[in-house]
């Protein structure tokens, strides 16, 4: 559904992502992890077009991403992303968070709309802070909420980009649960993180970047099992020896 | 020092009413300056932060040249030069039958003066909320024109109340120097009260007063227009 060929990225002289490939299939839930600097949110954000890239291409079912004219607006509508900081809209309820996409960029009614955030923000458990502003929420309810307000655009793929990196650590476990029920629901998910825990629950397949290259694009089992790489073996004992 | 002092001078028919229409110019000149300059500065300011190129360098370019030239100048500029560089007809038209010209002229230089600041206070709020916010809106769908319609805008426009109020009370006050093109706005007819009575502290005194309690009354205003427009939990971005 997502394909990533031989992609190359600069920022001025400093080269972020240099020649990285990988594909995710529908349904598939792909881990993207490596050290900090390492372009894997460079990478994902190249997904959807909100970094553009100088080489290579980037297809999102049968979109070319990277082709002149795209209308890239079209496409962000069906897909989801999620972000580290949560980005919610801060002047708006978690309703009105749910339903600005749905009713200006999808045409739903108001009705429709709020059906909709209804039953996704009630699914996360948050229905009683529906009328709450994103400031009066904790960090870990407001990414619950970040997500749903993806899915209320019914997005045929999800990304995350280090959905759980800005959140306290017992607030880590009620946004993870929320991404694994997705991940069982069969969601195409491409998810950024640190959380290796997570990875080997539900990931498909990892991919190991470390300074803006591919090291390591295998099934989860091998990547734990048995990496490759002295660069992923290295990660792999830094961070799961504690 | 030998002053006499007569206070009852601003309350003589004649003289109170030079200063009550010296307020109502003053409020005039102001508040339409006021519209044109939050009208054209919010346009500037947006454009200023656009990704188009040519139009973030047009928007910069109209800020410089509006910011940097003084104010006194360009009232000058506007009332004196603009009627003999534009062409003959319509600068016929302006020295002889636009009404009110002094007001008109007052009206338009402090507006478009005012405009660049405004559009400054715009650009900056708008920078204020952030690239993320930015990227969540484009990622959630929405276009250009939607991301500051409903997200860029609403915020900065709160962000940005405080340094508008300020600029808001630097208008009435700019407005002064429309007496300079021949504007009988408060100060002016202050100076006038002054040379008629000799009680030239007693004039300017009362224009001062009246200076501050607008300020003071708008800055009320303002604080209200905060408290109300104040987002539940939202303390900036951390």
């Amino acid at each position: 559904m997502i394909s990533i060929e031989n992609i190359s990225k600069r920022y001025g002289d400093f080269q972020v992502l240099t020649d990285c490939t990988t594909h995710v299939a529908k349904g598939e839930v792909v881990v993207v992890c490596g050290p900090s600097g390492s372009g894997k949110s460079t990478l994902i954000k190249c997904v959807n077009g909100l970094e553009p890239v100088q080489q290579g291409r980037i297809r999102v079912e049968d979109v070319e991403v990277t082709a002149k004219g795209t209308n890239l607006t079209k496409l962000r509508a069906r897909i989801g992303m999620v972000f580290q900081h949560f980005e919610l809209y801060p002047h708006m309820s978690v309703r009105e968070n749910l339903c600005l996409g749905q009713q200006k960029v999808l045409g739903r009614s108001r009705d429709e709309a709020n059906a909709k955030a209804e039953a996704l923000i009630g699914r996360v458990g948050l229905l009683p802070h529906i009328e709450k502003f994103p400031g009066q929420l904790s960090g870990g309810q407001q990414q619950r909420v970040a997500i749903s307000r993806a899915l209320a655009m019914d997005p045929i793929a999800m990304l995350f980009d280090e959905p759980t990196s800005a959140l306290d650590p017992e607030m880590i476990n009620e946004v993870l649960d929320v991404m694994v029920e997705l991940a069982q629901d069969g969601m195409t998910m491409m998810v950024v993180t640190h959380e290796m825990g997570f990875a080997r629950k539900v990931a498909d397949r990892v991919v190991f970047m470390d300074a803006g290259k591919v090291v390591e694009d295998r099934t989860t089992e091998e990547f734990f099992g048995n990496p490759e790489s002295e660069r992923a073996q290295d990660f792999l004992s830094k961070i799961l020896n504690h | 020092m030998n002053y006499n002092w007569n206070w009852g001078v601003l309350f003589e028919e004649e003289y109170l009413g030079w200063l009550m229409s010296g307020v109502g110019w003053t409020f005039a000149v102001a508040l339409a300056a006021w519209v044109l300059a939050l009208a054209i500065g919010v346009l500037i300011g947006v454009g200023r932060t656009l990704p188009s190129r040519p139009v973030a360098t047009l928007c910069t370019a109209y800020v410089e040249l509006f910011r940097n030239v003084p104010l006194l100048v360009q009232l000058f500029l506007w009332y004196f030069v603009m009627p003999e560089i534009v062409p003959d007809d319509l600068g016929r038209w302006m020295k002889r039958d636009m009404p009110n010209p002094e007001y008109v002229t007052a009206v338009t230089g402090l507006g478009l003066y005012t405009a660049s600041r405004v559009a400054e206070q715009v650009r900056a709020g708008i920078n204020a909320v952030g690239p993320g916010l930015t990227s969540a809106a484009y990622a959630n769908g929405f276009s250009t024109a939607q991301t500051y319609r409903y997200v860029l805008l609403p915020i900065s426009f709160r962000l940005i109340v405080p340094p508008m109020t300020s600029e808001f009370l630097t208008i009435f006050k700019n407005s002064s120097l429309a007496l300079t093109i021949g504007l009988l706005e408060l100060t002016a007819q202050s100076q006038q009260i002054a040379e008629y009575t000799f009680q030239g502290f007693e004039a300017f005194t009362a224009a001062t007063v009246i200076y501050v309690v607008i300020a003071l009354g708008a800055t009320v205003i303002a604080q209200i227009l905060e408290k109300y427009t104040r987002i539940p939990g939202f303390v900036g971005k951390g």
